[in-house]
């Protein structure tokens, strides 16, 4: 600052300097304020990219105030869809790159409105409810972006959903006009009435380059296989009427009819099925003697009686859906809302999201040549698969059908499955409505394999400090034939395993891990030293275990390996006094689970046990020091639906050092703890998953009356 | 006074720039947004309009319930359309006669192949391909019955410059009575084109006939009508096959590679783009994509600067080894867009990573393949790498399993692909009575799942998991009887009891083979469960039928001789909801299984 220490001696030289740095404090703030005039000047007239010429506010406004853009006569017409594109042709992958997340982007065009130089609107409705809708849900969902250079996929706010309302020319141009229309690449339009008379064309007229459709109405030689999206028809009644969920059953009618168009033709067939049939078949027309208007959409009469609609869906088991001029129909989603199950006349339809979901499991599709065969072709059907259909319309309408966001955000889900085909959703997903997800089970190791015996199995010693019972274990299990490994676990932190000469000599590889801290969790750890499929966890204190039993137990797990196999079995009751559930070791006729002190297992559950289980179980039982074996018997148990496998007749471990602890109040005190587990799991789980089974493998001529040395496992039960 | 003008001065330069930041126009907000941006949590969504309770319906009720302009009677539209969509806009509804196929069931559903002449040089495959067709239980030699014709002529290679490419074939197609334009007809092809650019060309018109062939184009193929069918070796055997190469599921499931591809590449021509760029992910560590340029004569005429030092390294690794070793196989395109390569990975269990754009999976109507192998992007190669490295342990062991699970479902055995063939059609034929893709898709697999049993998933031992289901609590126990009712110490009465005793047995049928005719209802002792008597018209596999008056999922089997325990049925039942896909059974006599 101070040039030199003698100015501040110097009086004079005060205002010179005071002018000095006046002037240098001026300058400054000048430049700034200079500065940040021009910077704000440009930041306000640079063009920053195209979307900042539309305007957009964090306050209300109105639909009015969307800036209105003339379209010139000669502004440029996209080509009419090109019937052979496909993603890998006309889509664009670039724009969606590879993101962690596997999810893609949607742009949304900030909405215009347009019109012909006469100031005449391209479409006679402008913005409709439904679009508005989708547009706001795909707007809230993570698919949105409002950054158009990130953007994959593009969404025009231009309202294409009703073709009527629609001039097909200018509506064309309009798109075209679109900033980043670019041959209509990556843009999604989004149509539910294609077409009009008198031909009506099963997809959208207006010339669209090649941008993707989401059509409801397309036949098979329209709809682009694994580029378009066929999308059901929304029934404004799914917001209006509200159709409680009835349980699958029987209804008073078996076949409804409740389409008031429906050709003649098709209708003297259907009276001609009622006189067969008679009163199980209810027809149902338009009423004459009502006035038109809202109120006439919603009644159907049969000889002068009238019925609510769409209430009367849902007293009938099977309702028809006949194709009209087009080949969607919006009663479809008021027959799947009723849980009523489609019979689905329409050739060449594709329904609505066909590309996952399944509907041969929510529908009948009958061909329209026999339509006179209906009522022999639905009586054929098994009265629980009736049920099972019913529940899956509804599902389908819950989760597909009852909103322009389920519409919207499905279609986005099948192009995000289609551009991330690894991350795709499964079958399972799509399909299964949620009681069949909670409690159905598949298993990650699915595939019926029966491991070879070669690779035998590695036994995982879990130890403290009782060398001595250690080294008895570890003797014994070493005479079984299929061992490959051992491996033991040092939980004590505070002591050093013993040197390598006092251990056993054994015959096969034995490892052994010190551990950080002494956990139970320790023993269902993935070690790496684990190669074989098969693990054995055993205590330090199991030497009653024969070498047969050990053999036999390898064999077993062998035919189920998505199993937990083990030696002495336990039960959980269900205690009607407490209401909670109980621990019991005692004799009883049932088993559901098998101690991890001695059971095989795949090694791909210490996978799970470690890194998902859920809930907090896993520091529980490192806390209690305690039911690590009940977790796994839990954890198996839910992931397989399967009950584990109980083999020989042992039911408790006789082991002498156990005696001092198997005193009376200890034992009770024991299984007051694992009843609490029990019932601390089941609530994590929100379910209780074991499985109880009567049953145990022993083998083929166990107990018969038969020289022992001729039965492969002789020495079982004998200790 | 010099220093006040400079202070005016600044103090309007000032005010101005404030004035323009509050009514510049959106200056504010730019910057609000450009700040906010940074924090990343306001977007700019959709506005949430005023008016938005005035905007209109897209379409009134009446719109949608009444739809002016059906003048048209819907059985001459059907009759305009056939006429209409032909040949490559062939579906079902219009190129296919149903009343061919018009008694229900498998009757309904008859194949019949053309003799073939003496003259015809019948391929390898072919032959196999016929001899599964006439093997099957749809076969019939009677044309007047069939439902499907299939040709005689080798139809699989239609490539002219192939040894085994049969000439004049439209000419002779044309003679032949039946062919009516190809209706019903099921041609098979496993090659189609030719060097240069291997189109679909087949050499001949089909007409309407189905075409089940190999790496088809999705944009040539007629959804619903045509059937992709994936291209097999003239050394896939006819029946059995090899199971898969999986016979453990180890842990972590990744093998000692991650990515493997060992091929030819073409030098020019059509599909050299994909094959000449695959070198570009080779990393020799995990990532092994080894390329030679030798192939055909005349390769050294075309060699490019990489070649020597590609086949040098395609030298040091062997394609088997490979296979064993890889999690993830690549199977990009070839001249054409399927290649043998992709049913050898599947039974390698290792999991295909397919680069074929616009590639027609095979059987892609029921298979969910994204459940089993990795669809990439021709155009995304060099993703492919981070792609893989991004699927988790787990869903490797389920992408693994299910290469099994499909390659022994469908294609371990031309006998496999080609019922599969058939029994898509059939299945579009009778689409009532059709399985759905449920059914195909988790074990044991559509050929095993026969929609005439039943459509209903829970009717069978093997979806209970699934669906969250488990078996009823009820059996029926089915009784073989062989001699005469004389006295009523019989065994079969005491087993009567016996059975009639268990808490779970829900109907009793006695399947009545003796000599002598059925005696009278009062002979049979009064039971608490119904009894009814069938006629077992004296064949031993009666006792197997599938009888209407099955009621339940469980069948308890009995030989009249039996002895056994109410107890041991109990058990044997109660065992058998533990394993409802295998046969129960104690020790030497009675067994109980599934219907």
């Amino acid at each position: 600052m101070y040039t030199s220490g003698k100015y501040n001696s110097r009086g004079p030289a005060l205002i010179p300097r005071m002018k000095i740095k006046h002037r240098i404090y001026y300058i400054t703030l000048f430049s700034v304020v200079l500065l940040g005039l021009v910077a704000t000047g440009m930041f306000q007239f640079w063009p920053h990219s195209i979307e900042s010429t539309a305007d957009w506010t964090l306050d209300k406004r109105s639909i009015q105030d969307a800036p209105l853009i003339r379209l010139p006569v000669s502004s440029p017409i996209p080509e009419r869809g090109d019937l052979s594109c496909r993603m890998h042709t006309c889509f664009d992958v670039y724009r969606c790159g590879y993101n962690p997340k596997n999810r893609i982007k949607v742009y949304i065009y900030p909405l215009q409105r347009f019109a012909d130089e006469l100031g005449v609107p391209i479409s006679s409705t402008g913005l409709s409810r439904e679009y508005n809708d989708l547009l706001s849900a795909i707007s809230d969902s993570d698919f949105y972006t409002d950054d158009v250079t990130r953007a994959c996929l593009f969404i025009p706010s231009i309202d294409v959903l009703n073709q009527n309302s629609l001039r097909i020319r200018e509506t064309a141009q309009a798109l075209a006009m679109l900033p980043r229309w670019d041959k209509g690449m990556n843009h999604l339009l989004f149509n539910m009435l294609p077409g009009g008379p008198p031909d009506y064309n099963t997809a959208l007229d207006v010339p669209r380059d090649r941008a993707l459709l989401a059509g409801g109405g397309f036949s098979t030689w329209t709809y682009r296989q694994g580029y378009d999206i066929s999308i059901p028809v929304y029934s404004p009644l799914s917001a209006d009427v509200e159709l409680p969920e009835r349980q699958p059953g029987p209804r008073r009618y078996f076949i409804l009819s409740s389409q008031t168009a429906i050709h003649r033709e098709y209708r003297a067939e259907l009276e001609r099925l009622k006189e067969e049939n008679g009163e199980a078949l209810l027809l149902l027309d338009k009423c004459s003697n009502l006035s038109q208007g809202a109120a006439s959409a919603r009644k159907r009469c049969y000889k002068g009686q009238v019925y609510d609609y769409p209430q009367i869906l849902q007293e009938s088991s099977f309702c028809v859906v006949l194709r009209g001029a087009r080949l969607g129909q919006a009663t479809l989603s008021d027959v799947l809302q009723a849980g009523c199950v489609p019979v689905i006349l329409a050739d060449s339809y594709i329904l609505p999201f066909s590309e996952v979901l399944d509907w041969k499991r929510a529908s009948v599709v009958i061909p329209e040549e026999k339509l006179s065969e209906m009522y022999t072709i639905l009586k054929s059907i098994p009265h629980r698969q009736v049920e099972e259909m019913q529940r899956q319309a509804r599902w389908f309408w819950d989760a597909y059908f009852s909103s322009m966001k389920a519409v919207g955000l499905t279609t986005l889900q099948i192009i995000n499955d289609r551009i991330y085909p690894y991350a795709a959703r499964t079958y399972e997903q799509w399909n299964n409505p949620p009681v069949v997800k909670w409690s159905s089970v598949n298993s990650p190791l699915f595939l019926p394999l029966i491991p070879p015996r070669a690779p035998g199995f590695t036994a995982v010693v879990l130890t403290y400090d009782r060398v001595e019972s250690l080294f008895r274990v570890i003797t014994e299990i070493s005479k079984v034939p299929s061992l490959a490994k051992l491996l033991v676990v040092w939980n004590n932190q505070n002591k050093s395993p013993s040197e390598e000469s006092l251990w056993p000599k054994v015959s096969v590889p034995l490892k052994v891990v010190r551990t950080k801290e002494n956990k139970l969790s320790n023993r269902f750890f993935p070690y790496d030293e684990i190669e074989t499929e098969a693990v054995l966890a055993i205590d330090d204190d199991i030497i009653m275990l024969t070498s047969d039993e050990l053999q036999f137990g390898y064999e077993v797990w062998r035919e189920f390996p998505d199993r937990l196999v083990g030696y002495p079995g336990r039960l959980h009751l269900w205690d009607h006094e407490m209401g909670k559930w109980k621990y019991e070791s005692e004799w009883t006729n049932e088993v559901s689970m098998v101690l991890t002190g001695a059971a095989f297992y795949h090694k791909y559950f210490n996978y799970l046990y470690t890194y998902k289980m859920p809930g907090d179980i896993k520091n529980w039982v490192d806390a209690h020091m305690n039911c690590e074996d009940i977790a796994m018997n839990f954890l198996v148990a839910n992931i397989t639906g399967k009950a584990p496998i109980k083999v020989t007749p042992r039911k408790k471990f006789k082991c002498p050092e156990c005696t001092a602890i198997d005193g009376l109040s200890l034992d009770q005190t024991h299984m007051v703890e694992r009843s609490e587990c029990i019932n601390k799991f089941a609530s994590v789980f929100g379910t209780m998953p074991l499985k109880v089974v009567e049953h145990r493998a022993d083998p083929v001529l166990y107990k018969d009356d038969f020289p022992e040395k001729l039965k492969s496992f002789p020495n079982i039960g004998s200790l | 006074m010099q220093a006040r003008k400079k202070y005016v001065l600044l103090g309007l330069c000032a005010c101005c720039w404030v004035l323009l930041f509050y009514w510049g126009g959106g200056v504010q907000l730019r910057l609000l947004r450009l700040l906010v941006r940074q924090r990343g949590d306001l977007v700019r969504s959709w506005p949430n309009w005023t008016d938005r309770a005035f905007l209109p319906r897209y379409a009134h009720l009446d719109e949608l319930q009444m739809e002016t302009g059906m003048a048209e009677s819907p059985r001459q539209r059907r009759q305009a359309w056939s006429a209409i969509y032909k040949d490559s806009h062939c579906r079902m509804e219009t190129c296919f006669d149903f009343t061919r196929c018009r008694r229900r069931g498998r009757e309904g559903f008859r194949v019949y192949i053309y003799p073939s002449e003496k003259t015809d040089r019948v391929s390898e495959s072919y032959r196999k391909i016929l001899a599964s067709i006439a093997e099957s239980r749809y076969y019939t030699s009677d044309p007047r019955e069939a439902c499907l014709f299939v040709l005689g002529i080798d139809t699989l290679d239609r490539d002219q410059l192939s040894g085994q490419f049969v000439p004049n074939v439209d000419d002779r197609i044309r003679g032949y009575p039946l062919w009516n334009d190809g209706r019903n007809h099921l041609i098979f092809n496993l090659y189609s084109g030719t060097w240069p650019n291997y189109t679909e060309d087949l050499g001949f018109n089909i007409g309407q006939a189905i075409l089940a062939k190999a790496s088809l184009n999705t944009e040539h193929f007629r959804p619903g009508f045509d059937v992709s069918i994936p291209l097999f070796s003239k050394d896939h055997p006819q029946k059995g096959g090899e199971r898969g190469w999986l016979v453990r599921n180890s842990t972590p499931p990744r093998r000692k590679y991650l990515l493997m591809f060992k091929g030819k590449r073409y030098l020019t021509g059509i599909g050299s783009d994909t094959r000449n760029a695959l070198h570009h992910i080779h990393n020799g560590k995990d990532i092994v994509s080894l390329t030679t340029c030798r192939h055909g004569k005349d390769w050294e005429k075309h060699k490019d600067a990489r070649c020597d030092h590609d086949n040098l390294e395609y030298e040091r690794f062997d394609y088997q080894e490979l296979l064993h070793n890889s999690t993830f196989c690549l199977v990009p395109r070839g001249r054409r867009l399927g290649s043998f390569r992709f049913l050898e990975s599947l039974q390698a269990a290792c999991i295909p990573v397919l680069l074929s754009n616009g590639w027609e999976l095979p059987f892609s109507d029921v298979i969910q393949w994204n459940q089993a192998v990795i669809e990439g992007d021709e155009r995304l190669l060099l993703q492919v790498p981070s792609t893989v490295r991004a699927v988790g342990n787990a869903r490797v062991l389920a992408l693994r399993q299910r290469t099994q699970m499909l390659w022994d479902a469908y294609f371990s055995s031309v006998d496999k692909i080609v019922l599969t063939t058939l029994e898509i059609i059939k299945d579009r034929v009778f689409s009532h009575t059709s399985r759905n893709k449920f059914m195909w898709n988790s074990l044991p697999g559509g050929l095993l799942a026969l929609p005439e049993y039943s459509s209903h998933l829970e009717h069978f031992p093997f979806y209970y998991l699934g669906l969250g289901l488990s078996p009823s609590q009820e059996f029926t126990a089915v009784i073989h009887a062989v001699s005469p009712l004389v006295s009523q110490s019989q065994p079969i009465m005491k087993l009567l009891q016996v059975v009639s005793k268990s808490k779970y047995c829900s109907q009793i049928i006695i399947v009545w083979n003796s000599e002598k005719p059925q005696p009278s209802r009062s002979k049979w002792p009064p039971m608490p469960v119904p009894l009814t008597v069938t006629d077992g018209r004296r064949k031993t596999t009666s006792r197997f039928l599938p009888h209407v008056a099955i009621e339940t999922e469980a069948v308890l089997s009995l030989d009249e001789d039996t002895v056994l325990l109410t107890s041991e049925v109990n058990f044997a039942f109660l065992v058998w909801r533990s394993f409802p896909d295998r046969i129960v059974g104690t020790h030497p006599g009675a067994t109980s299984g599934t219907p």
